[in-house]
């Protein structure tokens, strides 16, 4: 019982916190925690199959293919926890604590009597316990849970798959759609031009510099602008001095001058 | 040894947060796991009536239900990434064509 009593405020905490949680990923590992804490409890009430079960189908597969799908959805607005409906949340949660209290009573109520126990059902071993049980009376189940998986394996590919409405385009068409471009707009033929190489940095980050010393913003991608990441490029080129500096050349030196004295140092 | 009621609270509160989420939240995904939630919280009290009760009937049914989930998972996310293929959004707010 004391895994029982250390585990059960985590879960409850984690799963509570689900409902508050802004980001689905975090929402997805809370979930996790309390699927691990729920295999430690089958261990607990002496279902070593549900334990490793648990732990393999539920954290290992479900939870993964819950994270590959917030991977592929992204965040998108429906993250808030702005309501639509007035007051549906309150209302929710009063239902919410109604059902829970209801439920406690029920329990309340109730007289388990004598616990059995699996000692008899497990004494020759856990797996081939349930296995008797599945393969002779739940038999029928059984083969028809095969036939929902494979159901469900077919639904999945028919839903997930997409019909190409256009023609995949070849090298030669993009090379001719890119000829085309120019002629009507002069956007550039030739690879876009490389990210800013400074003294001390050297990222993707970073946008090159033009010849008048203002940054080029083709040189970075348009995704990491959009985040926010872009490192300022004059910020960097000031570094130039305080390397110069470190390397006992003056900062006004310029030109071929950094590069004697380098060769001069070792 | 152990008392079962503890177990069977716990699996109650966790099925009562989970219903509450799914009332709560908005985004689609979040839904889905909320519901994978109670189904968790049916699957201790299934197998805690299991040792209740000395036989493996219990755990059967709760390897049932994990393999039923699976499926459902499957299908669903599935479901959910149609949706927001074609509006854009994973919110369940937005699919509301049929109200009207």
């Amino acid at each position: 019982m004391t895994a029982f009593w250390i585990l059960a405020p985590v879960m409850v905490a984690a799963a509570t916190a689900i409902l508050f949680v802004r980001k689905a990923v975090h929402a997805a590992l809370l979930l996790a925690v309390v699927m691990i804490s729920l295999a430690v409890l089958y261990a607990v009430l002496e279902a070593p199959f549900l334990f490793a079960v648990q732990i393999i189908v539920y954290t290992g597969a479900i939870m993964m293919l819950f994270l590959f799908v917030l991977m592929l959805v992204g965040v998108d607005a429906s993250d808030s926890v702005v309501e639509t409906i007035p007051g549906q949340r309150v209302t929710a949660g009063v239902f919410g604590i109604l059902l829970g209290v209801l439920l406690l009573i029920g329990i309340a109520q109730i007289s388990l009597g004598t616990v059995v126990g699996l000692e008899e059902a497990n004494s020759g071993g856990n797996i081939q316990g349930i296995a008797n049980v599945l393969f002779s009376h739940y038999v029928f189940a059984f083969e028809v849970t095969s036939a929902l998986l494979i159901t469900a394996a077919m639904g999945a590919m028919v839903l997930a798959h997409r019909e190409r409405l256009t023609p995949k385009p070849t090298q030669a068409d993009r090379a001719a759609q890119r000829l085309r471009d120019y002629a009507e707009t002069g956007a550039p033929l030739g690879p876009l031009p490389a990210p800013g190489v400074y003294a001390r940095h050297n990222a993707v980050d970073t946008p090159a510099l033009l010849p008048d010393g203002s940054p080029l913003p083709s040189s970075v991608s348009r995704v990491l602008v959009a985040r926010g990441v872009v490192r300022s490029a004059p910020d960097l080129a000031d570094d130039i001095d305080e390397v110069q500096r470190s390397l006992g050349v003056p900062a006004a030196g310029q030109g071929p001058a950094p590069a004697t004295t380098e060769e001069e140092q070792p | 040894m152990s008392d079962p009621v503890p177990f069977i609270a716990l699996s109650a509160v966790l099925f009562t947060i989970g219903a509450v989420g799914v009332l709560v939240r908005r985004n689609a995904i979040v839904v889905f796991m909320c519901v994978e939630l109670m189904l968790n919280a049916c699957n201790l009290a299934l197998v805690t009536f299991a040792k209740q009760h000395g036989n493996l009937d219990g755990q059967v049914a709760a390897f049932f239900v994990m393999v039923v989930a699976a499926a459902e998972v499957v299908v669903g996310l599935a479901i959910i990434m149609t949706i927001f293929r074609t509006r854009r959004s994973a919110s369940v707010d937005d699919a509301s064509l049929l109200k009207y």
